[in-house]
Parts: C-alpha cells; structure tokens; sequence
C-alpha cells in the first residue's frame, strides 16, 4: 500500500466512529438515479455475445459459480453429490472447468470440506443466523466460528437490515467488523439483502458501509427473499467497488446471488463487469455467481459451442 | 370675458415608460398637433428598453400580469370620453375596455389550455409550459385605431412578452393617449413602447434587430412591404405573423391565435424513480 | 486486447433487398425523373455504393406537387377521418412488421449503429404513426382553441378545423426514417398530403417507405417521394402549389426557407440547429449524469441536434467527473454500424467528416485541450474518435458552433445563476440537461432555460407525445404531442 492508500485508510476508519459520522459520510455519496441505472443496465444487457467470446465467457461463468445448496432439506448425501458436480461439472469432457465454490449450510460444511478436500474449489459457508440475520451477535459468531472451524474457508453472512434501515450503521459495522474478525484466515462475503433494501441509494452506501467495514466481496441477496440479485443492483455494486479502489487501493469481490438461470443473464453480468468495474474483477477471486441451476445452462450452452447442437436436461446430472 | 386659451398636449414617443420627443427632433402634424416623427435610433432605444423590461414581466406571476391588464382596462374605462374627444367611436371605446379584461383573464388560464402533461410510453414525468418568446415588434393596424391597436398589444403582453408598436401613422393620438393609460396602470415601464411615424421608415430596423424575437405585421397594408419585413426577420429566425389575408372582424372573438403566436413551448422531462 | 474481447456480432444484411436503382415516388409509383439525373447512396461505412437514386428537376417537383394537390382535393381532403386514421394504424402496423429490415438499411445508409437504429429510431418511427393515426379523427379535440367550419364537401365537419393542404418536407439524414415520421405521420392525420425530399446521402429508407404506402394501399398521391440534393428542396419549397413548408436541419438552410417563403401565405415551421448546454451540477448521480453525457453527444455520432456538445461541469466536481467521462469513453466501441456491439458508427458523409476536422482542428489551434480515448478506426468509411475539449471557455468557436460530430466541449461553472447565464448564451435554443438531486434547484433551472426541450437527469428522450423544438435560432414550431398537430391545421 501507498502512503496515500494508508492515510486514506485510516480516514475511512475515523469515518465510522458514530452513527453521524457514518451518516454524513454515506448520505454524502452521489445518489443513483433508478431510471438511469435500469437503462444502463439494459443496454449492457444488449450486448450480443457470440462464438469464441461466448466461449470464453462460459467457462469464466463456469469458475465464477458458487455452487449453492441452502434448503432445509439438504443432507450429507446431497452435499457430496454437488461437491462431485462442483469439481467435475460435465463429466463427459474433462476440459471443463471447476467451479469456484459449494456453498452450503455450516452444519453441511463438514460433509462438504471431506468432499472437496485437495480439490482447489473453495468451500462456502452461510452463517449469522442466514438468512433474516436476527440473531443475537454472540450466536453469529459462533455460527461463523463454527463453520471456519470445519473447514470453510469463505463465510457469507448478513446484515442487519433492519439496523440499516433505520440507520444505526454503526451497528451493522460493528458487526461485520465482528464477523470479519472470527472469519479468522476465510474471506468474507457481506450479503446486503438488496431486494429489502428497496432503493439503489442505500444498495451503495450498504456497499459502502460493508466495504469499510472490511467486506472481502459484497453480495446481493440470501436467495430467500422474492427480489433477489438484478443486473442494476449489481452494477451499482460494481460501481461502488470500483470507486471504493479508487478511494482505498483495496480491491473488493462481488456476488450477485439468486435468480441467475440462464447463460444469457451469465453474459449479461459479465459484459456488465467488464464494462463498469473493469477486466480486473473478470476473476473467479473478484466476482461470483450464487447460483445452482445456472450451472447446468451453461453446461448446456457450452455443449452447444463444441457440438453444434442443442442438448438437453437429461444430459447432466441433477447436482 | 375673454375665452381661455388652452394648454395643448405635446404627442411624444412613449419608451420604457417615459415619454420622450424623438431623437431625431422631427415631427408631423396630425389633428393640429405635432406628433413625434420616430426614427430608427428610437427603434433602437425602444428594443433596449423592451429588452430590459422582459425579465421582470415574463418572471411575474400570472396572477399578477392578469391584475395589471384589468388595472388597464379600469383606466381606460376612466378616460372613455377622452378618446371620444380624439374621433374614436364610442363603442370601439367601449370593445377596447373589454378587450383588455377579456385578456386580462387570460393571464392564469393560456398555459393550462395550451400545455400540459404529455403522456409519454416510460418512467418519466413529462410537461410542456407556454413561455414568452422575448421581445416582439409590432406594426399595429390604421382601423381602428384603438381596438385595433389594444388587440395586437395586449394578446402580445398578457403571456409575459415585452412589445415595440410601430403606431399607425395617421392615427397617433389614440396611441398616445393609450400610453398615458398604461403609464398609469401599473404596467412596467418597457413592457410597451409606442412609436409613432412612418412604419415604412422604421419596421426595416425593427425586423432587422437581433435582439428582437418576433415580428407582428398586422398593420402593414403593403403586401410587398409585408414580405420583405418577412424576409428581413428571418436573419435571426423571428416568429412572424403576417397581415390577415382578409380584413379582420376586430369585434368578433378574438381565439387565443395572437397569443399563441408569440409563444414558446418547453417540454421538461424528469425520469420517476423510488 | 482486453481479457474479454467481443467477437464479432454482425446484424445480417440479407433481410434487405436493394434495387440497383430508385425512381421518384410520384402519384402511387415509382417514375424516372424528366430529366434523367440521378446520384449515389453509399454506406459511409464502407463507401460502397448502395443504389443509385433519382434526381428530381423542375419537372419532377411540379409533377408531384401536382399529385398531392389531386389526392388532397379529391381522395385525402374529403375522406373521413376515422377512415385516414386507418390508413396511418396500417402504415405503423407494417413499419413494425419490417422493422427489421428497415433497421438494418437505415445503418446502411446512414452509418447509425444497428443497435440504435433498432432500439431507438424504429421503435419511434412506429409510435408516431400509431399516436398520429388516433388524432385523424378527433381534431376537434386536438386543435387549441376555435376553429372554423369546414370548407370541403364531404370533408371535415362543422367545428371540425380544416388541413392546410399541401405539405413540402425536408428532412435530414441523421434521423432519416425518424424524420420522415415526424413529417408525415401528423401531416396525414390532420388530412393535408405530402411531398417529402429525404436527405441525398440517406434516402433509402424512405423509398423503402414509399413501398409499404403501397402495401398499405394509401391512395395514390397522399404521400410523393422526391429524392435530389439542396436543388431539389429548394424547387418543393418555392413551388407555389404547396401550402405548407416543414423544414429539419441546418439553421443556414432554413433561414434561407424562412426568406424564401416570406410573402407567401405558406406556413412555415423549421427544426434547425442547436448547441445544448449539459448542466451538471455537484450533487449530480453521477454515475447517471456520466451515462447521459455520453449518450447527449456520441449518440447517433453526435449527429443530432439536440445533443448535448456542451458539457458544464460544476467547478467542485470538475475532476471526478471527467475523470468518470473518460473511462467511460474508454469503453466505447466504434466501428462497423452493423455488428450488435457497436455504440458509435460511422459519420454520415466525406463533407460532415471534413467538418468535423476542420472545427476540431480549430478547437487545438485556439487552445483547447482535446482528448481521445485509444480507438482503432476502420480504413475504409469516414470516422471520427469519441473527443472532448477541456479548457473551453464561452468564446472559443467549438463551444458556439454546431460541430454536428461526437465532439463534446467541457466548460465548468460555480453558481447555478453562472450556469443558466452561460447555457442561454448563444443564438440557439433548441434543448439543455440538467443534472442534480435537487428538485427545487432543477424546477428554477428549467424555468429560466431558454430552450425548448429541458431534460432533467436524463437526456436524449423523445416520444410521440412531447412536443419538440426550439426557441431562438433553432427554429419554430413544435413536432409531437397535439402542438405537432397544430403545425398541419389552418387554426
């Protein structure tokens, strides 16, 4: 780091000594103009992705995913089956990627870790108290601590966003301050919960605020609420790690999670990296996908690449 | 006894609400008196003082604009009998006071009329506002003198604009008088500039002043005339209205079409976002 | 190279099916010219020549003014107006069945990216027809104020206000469909008929126009066709049969229409030129202000007379913003008009090109500072890097002149009273943007912009129903909304 870089860092520090000082720092950020955003976002999304750009882009999407299991539901044999996708998503040709990560539940992250083990794809865990993040604080970071324990060496956690909501930001800092403390050696992902957010006014300071407070990467949503991750809330992400680097020297990752099933919504967020935040983020260790059954579309498109013909469901595995 | 021997009115220009000889020093005789002779140097000081006035009128609010117009008819009503007196008809006088509160009423209603919301197929509040154009120039009609000067000046200054008359030649002395009206009426001083003369002399200086917006030739009789003060304005693009095709009904319901002329329309757009 | 380079992504050009050669569109057919003149529309992109096109004489304008003035008194004129609004919902109802097709020549001949000439000009083109059509038969309702009784038989009614009558148009070639449906959709819906003289170099689109008028059935001579130079526009709108001029483009070129009409009783409106100022304030979006100063000035290559050319930043954000400015420029991609992922193509012409240079040239030689980002540009076709001047100040020539080219002058200011005065001060008046958070601030800037078109954190909006057009010397009258429709009835 620079000196300038460090200086800058100790004043975003002194940012965060109250409530108001947060508040005059965060309500100080440009706002964002919802109209032009969306429009923004949709002509990104009009960006015509074809042959060996498309190619190349499928298999970055591929070593993108965070390759997601969070229901009630799961259980040790289902984790195993999706950690054997996550290292070998197409079986039949061994010349496609891993993807990034299986991100799980930390009671499933023991089973998890056993699977990946050796492998190089990472092992996420959700935890403090995922997905409404009401708990009390003590119960996060045992849950974060519990889950590094067995293995995980990437934690997404929650804000609070009712803290946020009616402005105690130093609350929701402390608390990743917190978090990202018992996250020990694993990186931290700070899931903002942008579909409650409601406007993209707070998804940036939110941004803002997690990226003070020491997020490693910034996520969109649990999954587990109806608006998940859109292509103009990531963007205003993007713009906000953008500038954040600008600001700081600190490079921060970002999540867009849920309701990414397609390879053409794929596309469209990585034509929106490239074009806001830069070829620096085109990185499996600076921008991810939470995702499940955008893994298989890929696979899909990505068979149509090499054979020229379109496939089918039935040609992989379920998980 | 002997009859007394009256104080005769001196006939002046009438700029930025002051009324001033001609600078050129020259006269005419109409009626048995001596009217101011306009030149174009009086051309020249009217437009400045029509200029220097459009801020403070085209910003007042309509209401306002609306109270001086009737302030106008209200003194007119006053000094009916004085332009008796000048030959003008008594119900032309009479046209010529409700003219006046028949635009008067119009200040606070054009722009809903002649504006409004524009439905447009996005996120976007969309609204379109009649404006003043600036400073229009007006060569007003012989007859009638009265009605049909006050019917090209008032549809010209109830929308915010500020006005340069070019006063027929013949029929001065009701363009005068009316000017002491307005002096008197809470009109500010530059909103109408009367000049009285030959138009033939000055409405080629005033079509080709650059820092006039809009040209009304109602009064020119000249055809010929007519297009090559149509031609002239076109330098910098004025608003023109030509003469009337056929001779005009100066008693019939005027339409908004002479206030519309010299307006523009501004279209805002704002996007709607949460 | 970058890490994510877009492969090539061309629009296929086999949906369009040039003819070697374009007759005039005169009374329902194609005809050759009297006198047998004829020119070349080439692809700027390429300088491949596409057809070649008539050149209309004398003979050819009087021919067509004379078609338009039968349809209008015997078919156009006395048809009711639920029937003429039929006509136009069929003409909208195929533009957007072809609007593919249609696209793609428009970038063909005009050198627009296909992606603008999909997603903005022919999805408008359609929306005026359809808006227009839906007025031909309630003028009552659109006209402002009294309006007198009817003149022909058979034709508008009592109360109904009448047509004009004979409608000369003379659109440019930035927006050449566009324009075209500016010009006529409002024309034949308040029930005058049309002579239309597209621009030389972009005429094809309205040729390709004048066959769907025959696909729809309009009757013959509604809408005539002529296509030529300067030459030809000046004979349509001298010619004494016509009893309408509208006129889009230069403000040179229609001053000299304003002059040319005087003393007639022809009525006149005229779109024309401008030099919008784009007020960006320090409480701006500025992420959003950025995008809107990219899309005011290198949409559509910056030829657009309502772009946003000069930029006014506020002295306090000055750095940040150019810095924004600039690395978004980085990302521009210009060249070939049809591949998908193009945002700026080519300029339109060799002339508009050596203007371009000739102003910019100027620019460096009286002290601004001109910058561009790294930009590979085709050999062959006219083009032009995205360019900003910083250091512009109210005196230099690129900020007065209209450079109609994707050139942008930045010039800062302190007050928002500095920044009203310094907008307003040039001849034109045609639009200006406003960016800040502040809702009372853009209210009091709105109000005092001389300017016809205010956008207001957004830019480079248009719909059928806002009306546009300028004050000053950008011309006129008004296009869109009901105050379009106003410019085609005798009210």
């Amino acid at each position: 780091m620079t000196a300038t870089t460090t200086s800058a860092a100790s004043d975003l520090a002194e940012l965060a000594r109250s409530d108001a000082t947060l508040r005059t720092f965060l309500h100080g950020l440009p706002g964002v103009d919802q109209v032009g955003v969306e429009q923004r976002a949709a002509t990104l999304g009009t960006r015509s992705i074809k042959t060996t750009a498309k190619a190349w882009a499928i298999d970055l999407a591929i070593r993108m995913v965070d390759l997601t299991t969070l229901e009630g539901a799961d259980t040790p044999g289902k984790v195993r089956a999706l950690s054997a996708k996550a290292q070998r998503p197409d079986p039949a040709d061994p010349s496609c990627p891993a993807v990034a990560a299986v991100c799980v539940y930390p009671s499933m992250v023991p089973v998890a870790a056993e699977a990946l083990r050796g492998s190089g794809v990472h092992l996420a865990s959700v935890a403090t108290a995922f997905p409404s993040g009401q708990a009390p604080l003590a119960v996060k970071i045992a849950d974060t601590e519990a889950a590094v324990a067995a293995g995980a060496d990437e934690i997404d956690m929650v804000i609070s966003r009712g803290a946020f909501l009616s402005g105690r930001y130093r609350e929701v800092y402390d608390e990743i301050v917190a978090v990202k403390r018992a996250c020990g050696p694993a990186h931290l992902k700070v899931i903002l919960e942008t579909g409650e957010l409601a406007t993209y006014d707070n998804v940036r300071r939110a941004s803002w605020l997690a990226m003070l407070a020491g997020a490693d990467f910034i996520k969109t949503s649990t999954g587990k609420v109806p608006v998940a991750a859109t292509l103009p809330v990531t963007l205003v992400m993007l713009e906000a790690v953008r500038d954040f680097r600008d600001a700081t020297g600190r490079q921060v990752g970002v999540k867009p999670a849920g309701g990414i099933r397609t390879t053409k919504d794929a596309m469209k967020y990585l034509v929106t990296v490239n074009e806001t935040a830069g070829e620096d983020w085109l990185h499996p260790d600076w921008f991810r996908f939470g995702a499940s059954s955008l893994l298989n579309d890929l696979l899909m498109q990505r068979t149509k690449l090499t054979t020229g013909a379109y496939s089918g469901p039935d040609y992989f595995t379920l998980d | 006894m002997s009859e007394r021997v009256a104080v005769r009115k001196t006939y002046k220009l009438f700029i930025g609400g002051k009324f001033p000889r001609s600078e050129s020093g020259r006269s005419y005789p109409v009626q048995n008196s001596n009217v101011a002779l306009a030149s174009r140097k009086d051309v020249r000081d009217a437009v400045l003082a029509a200029r220097a006035a459009v801020k403070g009128w085209s910003g007042a609010t309509p209401y306002n604009r609306g109270q001086v117009l009737y302030r106008v008819a209200e003194m007119l009503e006053g000094r009916r009998e004085q332009f008796v007196a000048l030959g003008v008809g008594a119900a032309e006088v009479d046209e010529a006071i409700d003219r006046w509160v028949w635009y008067a009423g119009w200040a606070d209603k054009l722009a809903q009329v002649y504006g409004g919301a524009n439905p447009v197929a996005g996120p976007y509040f969309n609204v379109s506002t009649p404006e003043p154009t600036g400073v229009v120039g007006v060569v007003a009609p012989a007859e009638p003198a009265l009605l049909g000067l006050v019917s090209v000046v008032a549809p010209a200054i109830v929308t915010g604009n500020t006005t340069v008359v070019l006063v027929a030649e013949d029929a001065p002395l009701p363009a005068i008088t009316l000017a002491e009206v307005l002096a008197t009426s809470d009109l500010p001083g530059g909103v109408v500039n009367l000049l009285t003369g030959g138009y033939a002399e000055t409405a080629p200086w005033l079509a080709g002043h650059l820092d006039v917006n809009a040209l009304d030739l109602t009064g020119v009789g000249d055809p010929e005339l007519a297009g090559s003060l149509e031609a002239t304005a076109a330098t910098n693009l004025k608003r023109v209205l030509r003469p009337p095709a056929d001779a005009p009904d100066w008693y019939a319901d005027p339409g908004i079409g002479r206030m519309t002329a010299f307006l523009e329309t501004k279209t805002v757009w704002h996007p709607k976002g949460s | 190279m970058g890490l994510f380079e877009y492969a090539p992504a061309p629009e296929s050009r086999a949906v369009v099916d040039l003819r070697p050669s374009y007759g005039l569109f005169v009374d329902g057919e194609f005809v050759d010219p009297a006198g047998g003149g004829s020119f070349k529309s080439v692809n700027p992109a390429s300088e491949e020549v596409l057809a070649e096109i008539a050149e209309a004489g004398a003979e050819d304008v009087d021919r067509a003014v004379r078609a338009a003035r039968t349809a209008y008194e015997r078919v156009w004129g006395p048809m009711p107006g639920r029937d003429r609004a039929k006509y136009l919902f069929r003409l909208a109802r195929i533009i957007q069945e072809r609007s593919r097709e249609l696209a793609v020549l428009e970038s063909i001949d005009n050198g627009k990216p296909i992606r603008e000439s999909r997603d903005v000009d022919l999805p408008l083109v359609a929306a005026h027809f359809f808006y227009y059509a839906g007025w031909a038969d309630k003028l009552r309702y659109g006209a402002f104020g009294g309006t007198p009784t009817g003149r022909l038989s058979g034709g508008p009614g009592a109360g109904e206000p009448r047509p004009l009558g004979v409608a000369a148009q003379v659109i440019p070639w930035n927006f050449p469909l566009l324009m075209l449906a500016w010009k006529i959709a409002p024309a034949l819906a308040a029930g005058n008929t049309v002579v239309l003289k597209p621009a030389e170099t972009t005429p094809l689109t309205a040729l390709l126009f004048a066959e769907i008028c025959q696909q729809a059935e309009l009757p013959p001579g509604v809408v005539n066709i002529v296509t030529g130079a300067g030459e030809t526009g000046r004979l349509l709108v001298e010619h004494p049969g016509v009893d309408k001029v509208a006129f889009t483009g230069s403000t040179e070129v229609g001053r000299s229409i304003a002059r040319s009409v005087a003393g007639s009783r022809k009525r006149l409106t005229l779109e024309l030129g401008g030099k919008a100022a784009n007020i960006v304030f320090d409480d701006a979006p500025i992420d959003q202000a950025v995008e809107g100063i990219v899309n005011g000035i290198f949409f559509n290559q910056g030829h657009v007379c309502c772009a946003g050319s000069r930029l006014l930043v506020q002295e306090s954000v000055y750095e940040p913003v150019l810095a924004s400015l600039k690395r978004r420029m980085a990302r521009l991609r210009v060249g070939d008009p049809l591949d998908k992922n193009t945002d700026i193509g080519a300029i339109n012409s060799a002339a508009q090109l050596d203007r371009i240079r000739e102003l910019s040239a100027i620019g460096t030689q009286e002290g601004a500072e001109r910058w561009s980002p790294p930009c590979d540009l085709p050999d062959r076709g006219f083009w032009f890097a995205p360019t900003i001047f910083t250091g512009v100040t109210q005196a230099h020539r690129i900020a007065r002149e209209e450079i109609f080219g994707p050139v942008l002058s930045v010039l800062t200011f302190r007050t928002p009273a500095e920044a009203v005065e310094k907008a307003n001060n040039t001849p034109y008046g045609l639009s200006a943007g406003i960016w800040t958070d502040k809702g009372s601030r853009i209210l009091w800037m709105a109000d005092r912009l001389r300017a016809g078109v205010v956008w207001a954190n957004t830019f480079n909006k248009f719909d059928p129903t806002s009306p546009f057009g300028g004050y000053k010397e950008s011309g006129y009258g008004r296009e869109g909304g009901r105050h379009g429709l106003e410019a085609y009835l005798d009210v």
